[in-house]
Formats: C-alpha cells, sequence, structure tokens
C-alpha cells in the first residue's frame, strides 16, 4: 500500500487564509506551492518514446461521452480538468488558475456561487486560445439533453453559467453540493470550436480526432492495436517529457506481463501485474514493482429487500462466517487489505476505528441461534418460514471470484446456510439484473466515491435504488434514516474536517447495519522499468496516467 | 451458367435476410446490453443510464431497431459502432489488414507446405518420411496453439531475443522488414497446425486417387511416375481441397482469435471477441454479415472453380 494515509483533501479555511498570506498581494497560492510554475516552455526538449500496456481498449475519444476506465488513461494525457486530486488528496490546479474554495472566494459561503480564475495564455493542440467560454461549452454540453453524457449528478444543480472574461466564468448552484468540486476534478474540458456547425453533438468528427489543452497531442489510432500521442511543446505545466506516448492495447494478462520481462512494455497498465506473478515480478532485473492500493473494495453485497437479509443478527453471522482473511492470502497472494468500510484507507476520511472483523464458525452459529434460526431437517437454517438459502453472483470466468464463492460457499455450509453459486458473463451480471437488483446477493468490487470526494449517496441513500424507482445505484436497497441524514447534511459542508465527522459516523453505522459484508480493498501490482521515472500510485484516481505530463526516461 | 449463378445469387439473398434476423434478434434478446459496462463506473445511474439508452434508440421495440437496421443496411449504411463511433465499415477494414496479412501468409504456407508434405507422404506411403510427418502432425494438432505461441516467445522472444515477443510492427518503424519480423512467430504457429491439417487431406485425397483404375492405366501405358504423378495425380487430388479451401475462406477473415491474443495481434478475431464482450452490436451484426457472406462467396467460388477444372462436374 502507498502510505499517504490520511492526508486531508483541500486547504481549510485557516490553512487557505495562511497560504494567501505567504503568497501575498499576488494571491496565487496553490500553483506555487506544488511547485507548479506557470512560465510555459521551460522545459527541456521532450525525448524518448514509452509503451504504456493496458488490457482494455480505449474506444471513446469524447471525455464528456459514456466511458470506461482504460479511456480515462487516454483523456490524462490529451485532455486537462480546471484542477485534480494529487495522491495525498490535496486538489492541484490545472486549467484553473487556483483552485476555488470557500476561503479564496470562489465558493461562496452558502456554496450557492461558483467563481473560477483560468490561467492566461493556455492553447489548445490546434492553436486556438483556450478561453473561459470553453469550460462554459463543456459544462453546458454534460448538461445538454440531447447528448449522451457520462454523468448528471451534481449537474443538475448548476444554472447561469456566465462568462465573467476570457479567463473567468461563474455559476449558480441550485442547492449547496460540496462533491462538485470531486466531479469537476474528473470533469475535462474540450474545445468549444470543435463543435461549431456540428449538427449532432453525439457523432462529432471530434470524437475520433480529440483535440485538447493536454501534455500530449492526438498523433494516430491502430484500432484493436494502440493509440500514439506525441508531446505538445506548448504545455502550460511542467512537462511533458517524452517525445512519444504509446497507449498498447493487449488483452491477455499472461501476454502482458511476457511482453513487459521481454522489454516491449515500458509500463504495465489498467489491470496490471497479476498477483500470481507477483513474487517473479519483484525478482526480474531492470523493473520496479509496487502494490498500491485503489479506491475500489470489493464485498458480499445483499439484497436488502430479500427476507433472508433483513434481519441483522443474519447478517452479523455471514460476516463473521466469511473467512477473508484466507481468502486473500490464498487467493489473491495476500495483495489486496483487510477493510471494513467502502472508504479507502488512504483517504482523509477513512474510519480507522471500525470493529475489527474476527473469523469465527462458532460466534456464527450462537448469533443464528440466539435469533431464533434452528437447522431445519436438511440442516438448513429457518425462522417463520424463511430458509436461510440464496444464490450468489458475480462475474462469470473471472476465477479468483468463483473459487472465493466455492470458498464461502463452504464456511456458510458449516453454519447452516446454504449458497447456490449464479454467475453470468459480464453484460448481463451488470445489467438489470445488477442494477434492478434481481439478485439476491453478488461479490462486486465498487467505487462509490467522487474522487476523492467521500459523497456516496448515489449508492447508499434511500431514495436512489433503481429497484424502488429510484436515479441512482443503490443496489443493495439499504434503507437507513440515519444514514441519509449524514449524507445529505456532508454534501452540504465545504470544511473537511467538519465533513470528515460525518462520513466517519456513516461508515460507523453501516458498519453496524451491514447492507455489504467489506472484504478488501483492492491493491494492484504495477510495475514500470526502471529507466522510466514518474508513475506515481494515486487512489483519488481511475488511472495511472493521472500525472503523464510528468512521466520521463532517465 | 448464368441460370445457375442467379439461382444461386437468389438463395443466397434469402439465407443473408434470415441470417441477419436470426443474429439481431439473439444478440438482442440475450439479457445484458452496451450500457452494462458503465454500470460500474463511479457516480454512474439508473437514471443516466436510462436516458443513454433512449438516445441511443436502445429503448425502442425490437422489430422496430431491426427494421431500422435493415433499412440503413440495404443502403450501404452498415451502422456505427457504439464504442468508438466509427462507422461499422471502417470498423471492419480497420481490422482486415492486419488478419488479410496473419492469414494470408499463415494460409499460404500451410496450404502449400501442407500439400507438399501430404503428396510426399501418400506417393511414399510407409517410408520414414511419412511415419515421421505423420506423428510430427499429430502431436502439432495436439499442441493447443495458445501453449504453443507463449512457449515459441520464450524461446525466440525471451531467451534468444530473435523476434519480437508480439505486435504487428513497432511504432515508429513499420518497415517491410519490421512486418517481417513481427510476421514470423505468428504465422509460424498459427502455420504449424494447419500444415498438420492440410497434409493430412492432401495425404488421404492423394491415397484415393493413386489407387484409381486411370492412375494404374497411365503407368500401363508407360508414363513416367514422375508425369503420372504431376499430370495425373496431383491435379485430382487437388480437387477436393478446393472445396476445403472455399470453406476456409471465411475462416482466414475471420481471423484467429488465439494467435491474436497471444501475439497481440489486432485482427478480426479479437474485434469479434471485443465488439461480443462490449455488446457493440452494429460491428457484431456487420462481422456476422461479413462472414455470412464469405461462406456463400467462397462455397460459390469454390464450387465454380472444381467445375471449371474437372471436366466430370457440370453446374447445370
Amino acid at each position: 500500500m502507498t502510505n499517504e494515509k490520511h492526508a486531508k483533501p483541500g486547504p481549510t479555511r485557516r490553512q487557505a487564509l495562511m497560504l494567501l498570506g505567504a503568497a501575498g498581494a499576488v494571491g496565487v497560492m496553490s500553483p506555487a506551492i506544488l511547485g507548479r510554475d506557470q512560465a510555459f516552455a521551460a522545459n527541456a526538449a521532450p525525448s524518448g518514446q514509452l509503451v504504456l500496456a493496458c488490457s482494455q481498449e480505449p474506444t471513446v475519444f469524447n471525455p464528456l461521452m459514456p466511458h470506461i476506465e482504460v479511456d480515462e488513461g487516454v483523456y490524462y494525457a490529451i485532455f486537462d480538468t480546471l484542477f485534480d486530486f494529487d495522491p495525498a488528496g490535496n486538489f492541484f490546479p490545472i486549467l484553473a488558475a487556483e483552485v476555488p474554495t470557500v476561503a479564496n472566494g470562489g465558493i461562496s459561503e452558502d456554496g450557492l456561487t461558483w467563481r473560477i480564475k483560468l490561467k492566461e495564455g493556455v492553447k489548445w493542440h490546434d492553436g486556438t486560445p483556450f478561453t473561459a467560454a470553453d469550460v462554459k461549452f463543456s459544462l453546458e454540453l454534460t448538461m445538454d439533453p440531447d447528448f449522451r453524457s457520462f454523468r448528471s449528478t451534481g449537474y443538475k444543480f448548476m444554472r447561469n453559467i456566465t462568462v465573467v472574461s476570457d479567463t473567468e466564468l461563474t455559476w449558480e448552484m441550485s442547492e449547496a453540493f460540496a462533491p462538485m468540486a470531486g466531479i469537476l476534478a474528473s470533469t475535462y474540458i474540450i474545445p468549444k470550436h470543435a463543435f461549431d456547425g456540428v449538427e449532432d453533438k453525439n457523432t462529432a468528427p471530434f470524437m475520433n480526432a480529440p483535440i485538447g489543452t493536454g501534455a500530449y497531442k492526438w498523433k494516430e489510432r491502430m484500432a484493436g492495436d494502440h493509440i500514439e500521442l506525441v508531446a505538445n511543446p506548448d504545455y502550460h505545466m511542467d512537462g511533458p517529457y517524452l517525445e512519444t506516448l504509446i497507449i498498447k492495447y493487449v488483452p491477455d494478462l499472461n501476454v502482458m506481463y511476457t511482453q513487459f520481462k521481454s522489454g516491449d512494455i515500458d509500463v504495465v497498465g489498467l489491470q496490471y501485474i497479476s498477483p500470481d506473478h507477483l513474487a517473479e515480478a519483484e525478482g526480474l532485473d531492470g523493473k520496479v514493482i509496487k502494490v498500491a492500493g485503489t479506491g475500489t473494495f470489493e464485498s458480499f453485497g445483499l439484497n436488502m429487500m430479500r427476507d433472508q437479509f433483513k434481519d441483522p443478527a443474519v447478517r452479523k453471522a455471514l460476516y463473521a462466517a466469511l473467512d477473508k482473511g484466507s481468502i486473500i492470502d490464498a487467493l489473491y497472494y495476500g495483495v489486496p487489505t483487510p477493510t471494513e468500510t467502502y472508504m479507502p484507507q488512504e483517504s482523509f476520511y477513512y474510519n480507522p476505528d471500525l470493529p475489527k472483523h474476527e473469523f469465527s464458525i462458532e460466534k456464527a452459529k450462537a448469533l443464528l441461534d440466539e435469533a431464533g434460526w434452528v437447522p431445519g431437517a436438511d440442516g438448513i437454517r429457518e425462522k417463520d418460514g424463511v430458509r436461510l438459502a440464496f444464490t450468489n453472483s458475480t462475474t462469470a470466468g473471472n476465477h479468483l471470484r468463483e473459487q472465493t464463492q466455492q470458498f464461502i460457499q463452504q464456511t456458510f455450509l458449516e453454519i447452516g446456510v446454504s449458497m447456490e453459486i449464479k454467475n453470468f458473463p459480464p453484460a448481463v451480471m451488470w445489467g438489470d439484473y445488477w442494477m434492478k437488483s434481481q439478485f439476491d446477493s453478488v461479490i462486486v468490487g465498487l467505487n462509490c466515491l467522487a474522487g476523492a470526494d467521500p459523497d456516496s449517496s448515489d449508492y447508499f441513500m434511500s431514495t436512489m435504488s433503481p429497484a424502488l424507482g429510484g436515479a441512482g445505484q443503490n443496489t443493495f436497497v439499504y434503507q437507513s434514516e440515519k444514514v441519509d441524514e449524514l449524507l445529505a447534511k456532508g454534501a452540504k459542508m465545504f470544511v473537511p474536517e467538519e465533513r470528515r465527522k460525518i462520513y466517519q459516523e456513516q461508515q460507523a453505522v453501516m458498519r453496524e447495519d451491514l447492507p455489504f459484508l467489506p472484504m478488501f480493498q483492492y491493491a494492484v501490482v504495477k510495475g514500470w522499468k526502471d529507466d522510466v521515472e514518474g508513475p506515481a500510485p494515486n487512489v483519488n484516481n481511475r488511472i495511472d496516467t493521472w500525472n503523464v505530463r510528468d512521466w520521463k526516461r532517465v | 451458367m448464368l441460370r445457375y449463378l442467379l439461382s444461386r445469387l437468389g438463395q443466397s439473398l434469402i439465407l443473408l435476410l434470415l441470417v441477419s434476423c436470426i443474429g439481431f434478434m439473439v444478440l438482442n434478446l440475450a439479457p445484458g446490453g452496451p450500457l452494462s459496462q458503465f454500470a460500474l463506473s463511479p457516480g454512474m445511474t439508473q437514471e443516466q443510464i436510462d436516458k443513454i439508452a433512449a438516445q441511443m434508440g436502445l429503448d425502442r421495440p425490437l422489430v422496430m431497431q431491426y427494421l431500422d437496421w435493415l433499412w440503413h443496411m440495404v443502403r450501404g449504411d452498415w451502422g456505427t459502432s457504439y464504442r468508438d463511433g466509427q462507422s461499422v465499415l471502417a470498423v471492419i477494414g480497420s481490422h482486415l489488414f492486419a488478419t488479410l496479412l496473419l492469414m494470408g501468409t499463415a494460409t499460404t504456407i500451410s496450404i502449400s507446405l501442407g500439400a507438399a508434405i501430404g503428396i510426399f507422404s501418400a506417393v511414399r506411403r510407409g517410408s520414414i518420411f511419412d511415419h515421421t510427418f505423420t506423428v510430427l502432425a499429430m502431436i502439432a494438432l495436439s499442441i493447443p496453439t495458445f501453449w504453443f505461441g507463449l512457449v515459441a516467445i520464450y524461446i525466440f522472444s525471451l531467451n534468444l531475443g530473435w523476434l519480437p515477443a508480439g505486435n504487428m510492427y513497432t511504432v515508429g518503424d513499420g518497415s517491410v522488414l519490421d512486418y517481417v519480423r513481427h510476421l514470423i512467430l505468428p504465422a509460424s504457429v498459427l502455420a504449424l497446425v494447419d500444415v498438420a491439417i492440410w497434409s493430412r487431406y492432401m495425404r488421404t485425397s492423394t491415397l484415393t486417387v493413386i489407387s484409381q483404375d486411370f492412375v494404374r492405366t497411365a503407368r500401363a501405358k508407360g508414363l513416367t511416375r514422375r508425369r503420372v504423378l504431376l499430370r495425373h495425380v496431383v491435379g485430382n487430388s487437388l480437387v477436393p481441397m478446393v472445396t476445403l479451401a472455399g470453406l476456409q475462406l471465411p475462416m482466414v477473415l475471420g481471423g484467429a482469435l488465439v494467435t491474436e491474443t497471444v501475439f497481440t495481434w489486432p485482427g478480426m478475431g479479437r474485434l469479434f471477441l471485443d465488439s461480443l464482450g462490449y455488446s457493440d452490436y452494429p460491428v457484431v451484426m456487420g462481422l456476422l454479415m461479413t462472414s455470412a457472406l464469405l461462406v456463400l462467396v467462397g462455397n460459390l467460388a469454390a464450387d465454380m472453380i472444381v467445375a471449371l477444372i474437372d471436366p466430370r462436374i457440370r453446374l447445370n
């Protein structure tokens, strides 16, 4: 795991004032502090080539359209966001001249008015100047009902986006929504002029010839194989240092690892080195191998509408009968870290004081006995006509999860619980079966956060279950007034220290309620050649290239 | 001949229509769909998924979706990929070169080498050569391509460092020599199994022809062994091969999934698997139609070539 634990996501009001004081009348804070200057073209000429491999193929190049994780690997190179999260969870400005906070006046005290100041002199890859109109266009396109937009969360509160000048814009929020900053940190800004005269913005030529302000320019794509990007010499931050960046699609993890060993791949990207290769990889000459936590947690999710799971004693007993230590060690080679919550352990909002899970068949049996669940003729417990029998589903073909299921099936049977395995291919599993809560229980890896923002309303708010007509992704159909109240409160607070109390309490409530049995926080095995400098794990971003502008060959 | 061609064409059109209808329905009726890949994206909501589905027209009745697809198809518009928004023909076209290069090379090697070994084995039936190649063919047929590919990479790339471990070319190079270097391993792995198959077919076919009366007659009238072989045996034993080659055409263009995966070769096999995985229906339908078209064309071409080279067969 990386060691940037419990870092804080943004300057507090007091710190911001101190920083402002330090920066004096100039008022430019974070960029200087983070060592990112605005003096363009001060870099040495970019040199060398780097091949980054991913086991999925990036195919969506308009970053505002629905996409998957791997596509973001390309976005970080070509596009910029207004600001982003560093590994410690702090915001740093990219296209914005400073990160808006209540302290610097970027966000009003009531959270309803936002003001963004942009850097000067930034240019699109085609030489056109970047202005506030481009930001307005990108935000409005996201909200355009005719546009196939990736997100609506947060944007539905946004009103009256106004361009004040080329480097400044404002907007209003219909209600205060603190996670908006985290959402903006994953909203890539695209050029307005690329859509001039385009009738259907869903099919604009831009989709296959993207223009950004990012460190690398689009050169060509060979479908099914690779994307070639070249250095943007006019980049507005430090970097890029590589002349060419190749993002290569290698669909099989064994093949990817072999090509990493043979030297054809410089950096192993998404899906990474499989844990069974970790021991060997660590002994490879000339390679750097790092195990890093991700924002995704694995859980045994329960459908709370099912009668079997309505009794808290059953959920606690199932958790006690879940031998996650053995699952992590035997199946996952000890790579992931056990967890008690959905919050990544690197997060400022993580609650380290949650009760620790203990595997105990005896305790599980005692809990069920006490709650009146008695074994029937076939040994399966029942109470009031409800049998403790259910199905468990996950992605068919995911061998580690399938073995996990078999493991769990055995320990559950020991406490008189029957679990039938019923898996589906991904397109079926994560379609209506998942979204409309048609499952009994699942094994799923979820990232419930918006970047480093702790809000998880879409996943845990009572009103967010599609099975009950809700709009979100509360597929466990978890209903808790306390959690609803905490989430609503937290979304309106802008001071991290105060928000932390809210989200830590939410984690404690959920640890007690157990709508899902938390298993572990994912960690992945990353690898790169030792002459590559720059790759840095960042739990707050979905993919490694968040800082590709800094990558270099030494 | 023309009548025959027209009737075959009519049958083919009906077949294509049937294939398209069944294919479309089976694809779309399978649970899941193109939007399920976004379900686990942070912040994705059911509301958003429903909105995107409506914008893509996925909420319309299936029959309407099919008729719409068919209407565009007959006018030459194969639709656009759900994944990258490119036209289906462009997507297929962009993978076609890679597949033609790999499969063309491998098939040329395997047919020519396989036919030569098959004929030689049949002529020298029971010789050491025949036995050796029979055993080798059995071994080649029993080795899984995946394993053989990885072993080839291990030996020739990792240990000896002679050849690249995969990919079609080096980005930034792309010279003919570079392509050839990248082609050697995957084409050889692919050809190895095919040589075994073709040599077995050819051996059996040649043996059948050799034992025919006309061969004995040819020998009896005083022709040399060599002349009998070249003029009478080879030509006749190739006839069934033409039909087989015709059936092979869709496979040649369909790519070799396993080899493409092991050697990260961006061909049609992987395109098909990826498109299926992401429920990219327009591309899957495009590939299905291409494949159906090739089966029909391949068969028709084989029938006509057989009729041309074998005077005993008349198409009418």
